[in-house]
């Protein structure tokens, strides 16, 4: 009976784990529905996102460094700091900025190519960004702090204490992410669904050369939703930040959300949820049975494992859409 | 066609100069750093403390008997094989001494130094068994290793449970890697000898930002006491998931490479009462910070721009530059002559005596253990103390005094490792 109660704890904490990582994976998912292009710069989006809006807050002053190396003048903060919600708000126009920029400087100079050079392009803008994200905010570990609980959630503690005679962990950052992921694929749902702006990005992605022939402008589609793919990434990296920091590991989440797009399909936004949750209960669960007789540790390479499984039952995953090419 | 070749010329001559080794009369110290990447946060301020002691050393005494010590600095990322790169483009430049400030690295390193005739330099990591000078004539870790810091995390329990671990648990939560792995021999035979029940709980370096499944483990099987040995993400991580599941942060005790400012920051509050080991101090209440400010700071010469002065892994770069720099010393005196070579410096090293008094004239009082080297013992004294985490004063504070770790099991693991390498490897035991 005990070892059941602690395999439901796994169960439910795996759950919210796989929240966490299809809160990454949705990013992805956007780009590629939308574009066909992989963006292997979603993990560094994350981590940029989270170190600016922790600079706006603190009121740090960008590139501070270069000011002070080349100017000699030190000027770390502006003294001043923002409130949460108006820095998220900030932030979030700064991702639309960038959005802006890898739209005008990068994708525009690469319309008709093959997809592998378009997923180059995104590599180089990965180490562009992590470079730029340490040149404008330093490489310190940051904590972020937007006003989210954190830690042992004592109601459920109590209640399952009261009912099964042994109480649940589960942690209060988890719900949130539980509430907020769920806000966030209704509205991405009912964006992509019911406006004119998200019926325009479908179109795009069934076809290009159709969607623009109807009028439909690439460039705007492009760059609306790497804005979005570029606000999911600030929400992915408020809720890892907030768990363990920000510092360089963060884009590294990508890793997580790697399993997650092949198990959910590359072109769902229920999939990354269904996907998310299904890794994050298995490898989870994997690690509670398994993992003591191997030595632990093995949750980062069973992710994979089960994701190459459904693979080879469902190659376009779970809920990606199934290619038919007739010759 | 005239215009082409002056191009050609000048490209040849910059291209010439960039990759010019020092010239002949410096002593070359390469900073393997590792300022970019997934541990970045850690690298950077020890790559920064470690640069600025030669600084200073340059700006105030004009180098080290005369000879000006140069830094190139070579970007590891901390992997393993960037930095044995690192090592083959610079030993062309002829370096005294190699620090490569990563586990993965130093194991790498080994047979390519003892070939190449070069000290390396790896106090608090590397392979603990280094320690027999017998074995490895080339590597140096004093003052302290791996197996010295599990050894003090136990003696440091003894103390908390008056002198009888018997029945306890403590579990180790190890980030899986060469490095994490290397204090499992010796609590397994400390377990034996003090009869506490060990709990090995590995985090995977590709996802230690996600300790779920850890901590659960820890909340139901709650032990009496956690050990961590982890680098990078994974200690700021790990210590926010022991206050998650309320874990006491007293209760728990990290290796030196758990025990900076970067590991308990981002918990904020959560964090105070955390501990750590230490074999050397933090901060700036040394005298050695006044010169360091009319040398470096004041001129504008700290290195990155001084972000990091005084922190626990800065104060760590520095403890490395100047047990470097002492053996350096201690190789011109050897050798008679302030242009000393790699081999040189190894003799150097072999012969520390970087007693207490020597550190209060290099103005570190206090700072760390005094360290005495031999033929035999390339590990020094292997003492460390005890800090702990102040989250409101934002300061590491030490809570005990060195300790010394505890031999009588350390000294058969040592041996029997390191007889075992040079059985695999057919050298010949020294110092006889």
């Amino acid at each position: 009976m005990e070892q059941l109660l602690y395999a439901s704890e796994v169960v439910v904490n795996g759950l919210m784990t796989g929240v966490m990582y299809a809160l990454v994976a949705l990013g992805f998912v956007l780009i590629y529905k939308a574009s066909g292009v992989f963006n292997y710069a979603q993990g560094v989006l994350a981590l940029f996102a989270a170190l600016t809006l922790i600079g706006i807050q603190q009121g740090q002053v960008p590139f501070a460094h270069l000011i002070s190396a080349v100017t000699g003048m030190h000027l770390d903060s502006f003294g001043w700091t923002v409130p949460s919600l108006l820095a998220i708000l900030l932030t979030a126009l700064v991702m639309v900025g960038l959005a802006i920029l890898i739209e005008a400087l990068v994708l525009k100079h690469l319309v008709g190519q093959e997809p592998i050079i378009l997923f180059m392009a995104t590599i180089g803008l990965a180490y562009f960004l992590e470079g730029l994200g340490d040149l404008m905010w330093g490489a310190s570990v940051k904590s972020l702090e937007v006003g989210l609980p954190q830690g042992l959630s004592e109601t459920v503690e109590t209640m399952t204490d009261s009912l099964f005679g042994y109480g649940f962990f589960i942690d209060r950052l988890d719900i949130w992410a539980t509430i907020i992921a769920a806000v966030l694929v209704a509205s991405l749902v009912a964006f992509s669904q019911y406006t004119k702006q998200g019926r325009a990005m479908r179109a795009v992605a069934d076809d290009h050369q159709a969607a623009l022939s109807v009028g439909i402008s690439l460039r705007f589609i492009w760059v609306m939703v790497w804005s979005i793919a570029g606000f999911v990434a600030l929400v992915a990296g408020i809720m890892w930040g907030t768990k363990s920091g920000v510092q360089f590991s963060l884009s590294l989440i990508a890793l997580k959300a790697l399993p997650v797009l092949m198990l959910g399909g590359f072109t769902s936004i229920p999939g990354a949820i269904v996907g998310g949750l299904i890794i994050g209960v298995g490898e989870k669960l994997f690690e509670f049975y398994i993992g003591p007789m191997v030595g632990g540790a093995t949750e980062n390479w069973f992710a994979y494992v089960l994701a190459l499984l459904f693979l080879v039952f469902r190659p376009q995953g779970l809920f990606g859409e199934r290619i038919i090419e007739r010759v | 066609m005239k215009k082409r070749s002056v191009r050609l010329f000048a490209a040849l001559a910059t291209a010439t100069a960039l990759a010019a080794p020092a010239a002949w009369a410096d002593l070359v110290v390469p900073n393997f750093s590792y300022r970019t990447g997934p541990y970045a946060a850690n690298g950077a301020p020890y790559a920064d403390g470690f640069n600025d002691y030669f600084t200073l050393l340059n700006e105030r005494d004009g180098g080290i008997g005369g000879q000006k010590i140069v830094v190139p600095e070579c970007e590891t990322s901390y992997n393993t094989e960037k930095g044995v790169e690192c090592y083959e483009s610079l030993k062309g430049q002829n370096p005294v001494v190699i620090a490569p400030v990563s586990t993965g690295i130093a194991y790498q390193l080994i047979p390519k130094v003892s070939a190449d005739k070069i000290p390396m330099y790896t106090p608090g990591f590397g392979r603990t068994s280094a320690q027999d000078g017998r074995v490895f004539e080339w590597v140096f870790n004093a003052p302290t290793n791996y197996w010295d810091g599990a050894s003090i995390a136990i003696k440091y329990l003894l103390d908390e449970h008056g002198g009888d671990l018997n029945g306890k648990t403590i579990a180790l939560l190890y980030h899986n890697s060469a490095f994490g792995k290397e204090p499992i021999r010796t609590l397994q035979e400390l377990s034996k000898k003090h009869g506490f029940k060990l709990t090995e709980i590995p985090v995977d370096p590709g996802s230690s930002q996600e300790q779920k499944s850890q901590w659960l483990q820890i909340r139901r099987e709650k032990p009496d006491h956690v050990i961590l040995y982890g680098w990078g993400v994974m200690n700021p991580a790990a210590i926010q998931e022991a206050a998650n599941v309320r874990y006491p942060m007293e209760q728990m005790i990290g290796i030196w490479w758990s025990g900076a400012e970067v590991d308990v920051t981002a918990a904020g509050a959560a964090a105070n009462g955390y501990k750590a080991m230490a074999f050397h101090g933090a901060g700036q209440n040394y005298p050695i910070y006044d010169d360091l400010k009319a040398h470096v700071f004041d001129k504008g010469l700290a290195s990155q721009g001084g972000p990091h002065i005084g922190t626990v892994l800065y104060s760590r770069g520095m403890h490395s530059a100047m047990v470097t720099a002492e053996a350096i010393r201690k190789a011109q005196e050897l050798a008679g002559t302030d242009a000393v070579t790699a081999a040189q410096v190894r003799d150097g090293f072999e012969a520390l005596d970087i007693s207490e008094e020597r550190l209060a004239e290099l103005g570190l009082t206090d700072f760390s253990p005094a360290i005495k080297t031999s033929c035999e013992d390339h590990g020094g004294s292997g003492m460390a103390r005890v800090q702990q985490w102040d989250a409101s004063a934002k300061a590491w504070n030490p809570i005990t005094d060195f300790y010394e770790p505890d031999n009588e099991v350390i000294d058969p693991l040592i041996r029997a490792d390191s007889e075992a390498f040079a059985k695999e490897n057919n050298i010949t035991l020294r110092c006889n």
